[in-house]
């Protein structure tokens, strides 16, 4: 069978990401994961048992200053060069931020069409994507080259499968013109042991009705018993009660969680676009004829600051 | 500075949205169409510079004959001119190859720095400014919530998933910004007035260089086979707190195994 290139995503807090889980889960229903580790030195040895576990035959890795230094075009002409080699039946990345940029690079690099956001993947190389806010569903396929993929979180239940894979040092030939955007610093921005938004089972979101950002704990506060990442809305964003990273909604994140709670957010379309793909939704609001109840599996009308704290306490009496 | 701001008409995200049956393409002719919102903040970073540095504004759209509403309308915020790529064999383009033509544009404009929304809120793919820097060889500092212009080096904050990142560059450069880079103007009665006097000029893919057969359906690197509507979510139980809204909460949440 052939390769099945994953690139992984991960960071250097908690490892592996759920995401490269969910590609390795993929692309062994299309071949033979080897999964690509493009970062700092060392990284692929510190990432290696994890890829492992859910299935990476292989592990190619392309490490260093002149990777990691710099804005993703590195990456993109080391993987270019990775695929022209091993001419893999596929390549996935993660449907975030950098896997776009490395993967908008490459199309052009191979002249290779090139799918976003997708969330399911046959053999034959059709893809399924979610569009225009979670309202349609659209199948295509690449009709140029090889599958290029970006593979949104949360789209299929991670499941293991053990491999021992050798690691294959990259030689690394980037360019001049691969090195013209710096990255000066990186700096972390405080996050506590949340999981990470996009990757999250469980999203506790709050809204213009909390009120202040002091008033976010209770958002945070739920979120923790649940063991679930925090979210906002664009008027709780804009209002300055949390900051822009955790805003779901149309120009914010798309998550896609298990159960998504709603708390104190009318549910305007430019939230719904975030998270209406959502299994489970529950909400908490004082107007009974918001929008978000149309969504909402179970709603709540009422005062979120007495419900939300009863319902923090009940969750603590069951534990 | 020579600054291009890249605008593309969408469908308003905030009404129903379709692709069309007959060839799977973004239905445009029945949608309530609008500057995309992130490009917004994109001429209003670009007018900043200008105000600050001096220069001159373009606005360069690719799109059908209906664009030009939201070229005049991106004009009277304060850019100077505009450029209209509209050739009917554009229709169906990729990604990859609307990078090749806006690629080209740009080649012919010459500008020190282009700027351009993050992501458009019809497809969100977020690929443009990579696709196109790949193109041209130049930076590409992306995802910018800050830009500061010293001369002709380039910084931006850049947001990433555990916070942020500092990245630096020279022109010419690609930057994408968010919605957190600034807040957009409203455009003046007299800016209204004046955008219609503004000059547009139209180039088709001739004047580009670009073969028709390399955009379009026919030069298309990726096809959509199929599409169809989600079923919409009906909601479910909606209670009225009376003061035991919270435990009923965790009740439903206790039948679905959350807790």
């Amino acid at each position: 069978m052939s390769e099945v290139l994953v690139v992984v995503e991960a960071t250097k807090e908690f490892g592996v990401k759920k995401v490269t889980l969910e590609m390795l889960t993929l692309a062994r229903e299309l071949g033979t994961p080897s999964a690509v580790v493009l970062g700092g030195a060392g990284a692929a040895e510190a990432l290696s048992g994890k890829l492992g576990e859910y299935g990476a035959e292989k592990i190619y890795a392309a490490e260093g200053d002149e990777i990691d230094g710099y804005l993703v075009a590195p990456k993109a002409t080391v993987l270019a060069e990775l695929v022209k080699r091993v001419q893999p039946a596929a390549v996935l990345l993660a449907s975030a931020q950098e896997g776009k940029e490395i993967a908008a690079r490459l199309a052009v690099k191979l002249d290779n069409g090139i799918l976003t956001d997708v969330v399911g993947l046959d053999a034959d190389g059709t893809a399924t994507q979610i569009a225009f806010a979670g309202s349609t569903i659209v199948k295509s396929k690449v009709t140029k080259g090889l599958p290029l993929v970006t593979v949104r979180p949360n789209s299929v239940t991670p499941a293991p499968a053990a491999a021992t894979p050798a690691i294959e040092q990259l030689s690394v030939s980037v360019t001049d013109t691969d090195k013209l955007a710096t990255v000066v610093e990186r700096v972390a921005e405080q996050k506590g042991s949340r999981p990470e938004l996009t990757e999250a089972g469980v999203v506790v979101s709050g809204g213009r009705g909390v009120g202040n950002a002091d008033n976010f704990k209770l958002v945070e506060e739920l979120a923790d018993l649940l063991g679930g990442a925090v979210g906002a809305s664009r008027a709780a964003v804009d209002s300055g009660f949390y900051p822009h990273q955790f805003q779901v909604g149309q120009t914010g994140k798309t998550v896609s969680p298990q159960l998504y709670i709603a708390l104190g957010i009318s549910g305007a379309i430019q939230h719904r676009a975030g998270m209406q793909t959502s299994k489970t939704i529950v909400a908490v609001n004082k107007d009974g004829e918001a929008p978000i109840f149309e969504l909402a599996d179970f709603g709540v009308v009422g005062d979120l600051f007495k419900i939300v704290p009863q319902a923090a306490e009940e969750i603590r009496k069951r534990k | 500075m020579n600054i291009v701001v890249l605008v593309k008409q969408v469908p308003d995200s905030g009404a129903d949205r379709n692709l069309r049956n007959d060839d799977n393409t973004v239905d445009r002719g029945s949608a309530n169409n609008v500057i995309n919102e992130m490009d917004e903040y994109a001429i209003e970073e670009a007018l900043k510079i200008k105000e600050a540095h001096g220069g001159e504004v373009t606005i360069l759209t690719m799109g059908p004959d209906r664009a030009t509403e939201s070229i005049r309308k991106a004009l009277s915020m304060g850019p100077d001119k505009a450029v209209h790529v509209l050739d009917d064999a554009l229709h169906g383009s990729c990604a990859v190859a609307t990078s090749k033509v806006l690629a080209a544009a740009l080649g012919q404009l010459g500008a020190d720095l282009v700027i351009c929304g993050a992501e458009s809120t019809d497809g969100r793919v977020q690929v443009m400014p990579h696709m196109i820097a790949e193109r041209l060889g130049v930076a590409a500092l992306t995802g910018a919530r800050k830009l500061t212009v010293d001369g002709a080096t380039l910084t931006v904050e850049r947001q990433t998933e555990e916070g942020y990142e500092v990245v630096t560059a020279s022109t010419p450069a690609v930057v994408s910004v968010w919605d957190t880079i600034n807040e957009p103007r409203y455009p003046s009665f007299k800016g209204i007035m004046a955008a219609k006097k503004k000059p547009v000029q139209t180039l088709s893919l001739a004047d580009l260089g670009v073969a028709a057969d390399e955009v379009g359906f026919d030069g298309a690197t990726s096809a959509v086979v199929e599409h169809s509507k989600r079923p919409p979510r009906s909601g479910g139980a909606k209670i009225t707190d009376e003061g035991e809204g919270g435990v009923k909460l965790v009740e439903f949440l206790a039948t679905e195994k959350f807790v």
